[in-house]
């Protein structure tokens, strides 16, 4: 990639998303929604990649920064009612960032312990971190408690999703391919001899932390907004899980790669499931002779992802490293 | 003071457990160095082989008896045992030379087969274990009264935890296993076959985790095929807390979870027990990055 146009895709990008949100409504709603899914899967996976695949540090509770930034933009988008077409954009754009802020807070938190902590022993702890946040949700009742919250405003659009999604990539592009983002990958490669040539580990592991967690805090305000009912149980460890096997699956520190296997990954279960709704085959006598598929959709995708890991583990679409 | 002690019987009886579970987890990262997720997922599959074997063998032995839930239990630990054999050299063996990243999502990915697999084939919906051993309650010391089954669950572990120390530290196999996790290129040099030795170790652990299942079983009779996350993840923080790779340790700190989040769901608030397993692994890894009975490694340049 080059980056000395990453400003000019960046603005291309956003420009192109603005003008297919104005053809939206024309938009089944089915696929609307797939493709509001796909925009913060990109989101989740592009920033969890910052931390898992360029930094080589291994968080699990990615999900849990998720549900700061949505539960932080609900409460606030909450407080307002009906709001002119200007307004409502206002007011979104705002309670993403303050949930952005929010996540990012905790990423500080998370990252915190990152200071003494590496592999598996940082592993589990962020893990704990997202089951923690998981359960405070579920006890605090002004936020519904175990019940759920509803969100009032179905404010995400595809120029919202589409153009954070751009942005994130624009950050994290940039940021890892600057002279300072070099850091990252020095962390990642070996953590000793970057602290030999005088890289300041600790400031770098907390960076992406906070960094990546910004940006799950803005995913989660975009899916608050777009399925409008947030539950606790819904932000739990196999949310963070699938995020994680989108990061393995593009290739660890290919943004690219992700990006591809965040739409793919979104996409496979919509898929196997229309799969098994087909009535019939040509060839194939039986009434719906895809159905088995439908049951079992999570053991075929369990088994992909052991396959995978067998036969490709450095993940389906890591291109050529570039030269450093 | 009573309830106190109420409290303390059911948290020794829930950490035992945990730790059962735990010491599978530490030995296998003792030896290979990675995070066998999958393994909270025998437990589970323990407790299935126990449900699934009961109505077999109350054909020949009566049940509830004790000699009947010995049997199943028996057998039940050796079915897991071999299924754990079975994961290790299918799934994990050809990864043995891979980055620990790729086995420990593999193992996700077996942990995520095992369970769906398990909904599929057992059913989603919650199954009432059968009784296996005769229930009675304990009121006799003062007012404390406790189930019959808890005493056994200690009992059990107790048992099991002086066999695995006596297998560990006495037998040639023990001293192989400590020699693999040592050293395993050296052991391997002093003519160890560390490939069996791997896999005996996954036999003993996952004999354990199934041992676990049947006594969590008994304790609480509704299993279901997701029952093994929680557990798993916490028995996992147990053998982090207590230090991994270390045995007294992962039985220590299956102890410390199981007794606090009973006192804590006791006398404070029970729908926070779930996250107290991960605050208290937090403040005791902010201290004692290692665990608590772990070695720090030197790390080499």
């Amino acid at each position: 990639m080059n980056f000395r146009h990453a400003k000019t895709v960046l603005l291309g990008a956003l420009g192109l998303c603005f003008l297919v949100s104005l053809v939206a409504n024309r938009i089944n709603p089915y696929w609307l929604y797939i493709f509001y899914d796909i925009g913060i899967s990109i989101v989740m996976a592009v920033s969890l990649n910052l931390i898992n695949g360029y930094t080589g540090q291994f968080s699990l509770g990615h999900a849990g920064f998720m549900a700061v930034g949505a539960y932080t933009a609900a409460v606030i988008t909450n407080q307002f009612g009906d709001l002119s077409f200007f307004a409502a954009n206002g007011v979104f754009a705002v309670a993403l960032l303050a949930g952005g802020l929010a996540a990012a807070v905790a990423g500080l938190l998370v990252g915190i312990p990152t200071l003494r902590l590496r592999g598996d022993y940082l592993a589990i702890v962020t893990l704990g971190f997202g089951e923690i946040i998981r359960v405070l949700l579920q006890n605090m009742d002004q936020v519904g408690a175990a019940r759920g919250l509803s969100v009032n405003h179905g404010w995400t659009n595809l120029f919202w999703t589409f153009g954070l999604a751009a942005v994130t990539v624009y950050v994290v592009a940039t940021l890892v391919n600057s002279t300072y983002g070099r850091g990252f990958v020095a962390v990642h490669d070996d953590e000793v001899a970057a602290e030999a040539i005088g890289i300041n580990t600790t400031k770098y592991k907390v960076t992406a932390f906070v960094v990546g967690a910004f940006f799950a805090g803005i995913a989660g305000g975009l899916y608050a907004h777009s399925k409008q009912f947030l539950t606790p149980g819904g932000f739990g460890f196999m949310q963070s899980i699938t995020f994680v096997v989108m990061v393995i699956l593009g290739g660890m520190g290919n943004t690219v790669g992700v990006i591809l296997a965040a739409i793919l990954l979104t996409l496979l279960p919509e898929g196997l499931r229309m799969l098994s709704g087909i009535e019939h085959l040509p060839g194939l006598a039986a009434e719906r002779p895809l159905g088995w598929i439908g049951n079992t959709r999570m053991i075929l995708y369990a088994l992909l992802l052991i396959g995978l890991m067998l036969a490709r583990p450095q993940g389906l679409f890591r291109l050529k490293r570039p030269s450093r | 003071m009573t309830e106190f002690l109420q409290q303390l019987i059911n948290g020794l009886a829930l950490g035992s457990i945990l730790a059962l579970i735990a010491l599978g987890y530490t030995m296998v990262y003792g030896i290979l160095r990675f995070i066998n997720f999958a393994h909270g997922d025998v437990f589970m599959l323990g407790a299935f082989a126990g449900f699934y074997l009961a109505p077999k063998i109350a054909r020949l032995l009566p049940l509830p008896s004790i000699a009947g839930a010995l049997v199943v239990m028996v057998v039940s630990m050796a079915v897991c045992a071999a299924l754990g054999v079975l994961i290790e050299r299918f799934a994990y063996r050809p990864l043995r030379k891979r980055p620990k990243l790729t086995v420990l999502i593999t193992a996700i990915g077996v942990s995520l087969f095992l369970e769906y697999t398990g909904q599929f084939v057992f059913g989603a919906a919650p199954k009432k274990f059968p009784e296996l051993l005769p229930t009675f309650s304990v009121t006799h010391i003062g007012n404390l009264s406790f189930n019959s089954n808890q005493i056994v669950v200690i009992a059990v572990t107790l048992i099991l935890l002086l066999a695995l120390r006596f297998i560990v530290l006495k037998t040639r196999i023990g001293t192989a296993m400590r020699a693999v996790s040592f050293n395993p290129e050296a052991a391997a040099l002093m003519g160890v076959n560390t490939d069996v030795i791997i896999s005996f170790t996954f036999a003993l652990g996952s004999a354990l985790a199934a041992a676990a299942g049947i006594l969590w079983a008994i304790n609480y009779p509704s299993i279901d095929p997701l029952m093994g996350i929680l557990p798993g993840l916490k028995a996992f923080v147990a053998a982090v807390l207590g230090g991994i790779g270390n045995l007294p340790g992962a039985a220590l700190g299956g102890v410390i979870i199981g007794v606090t989040e009973t006192l804590v769901s006791g006398y404070i608030s029970s729908t926070y027990r779930d996250a107290i397993a991960f605050a208290v692994l937090i403040l005791i890894l902010l201290v004692k990055p290692s665990g608590l009975l772990g070695k720090k490694e030197i790390e080499k340049v």
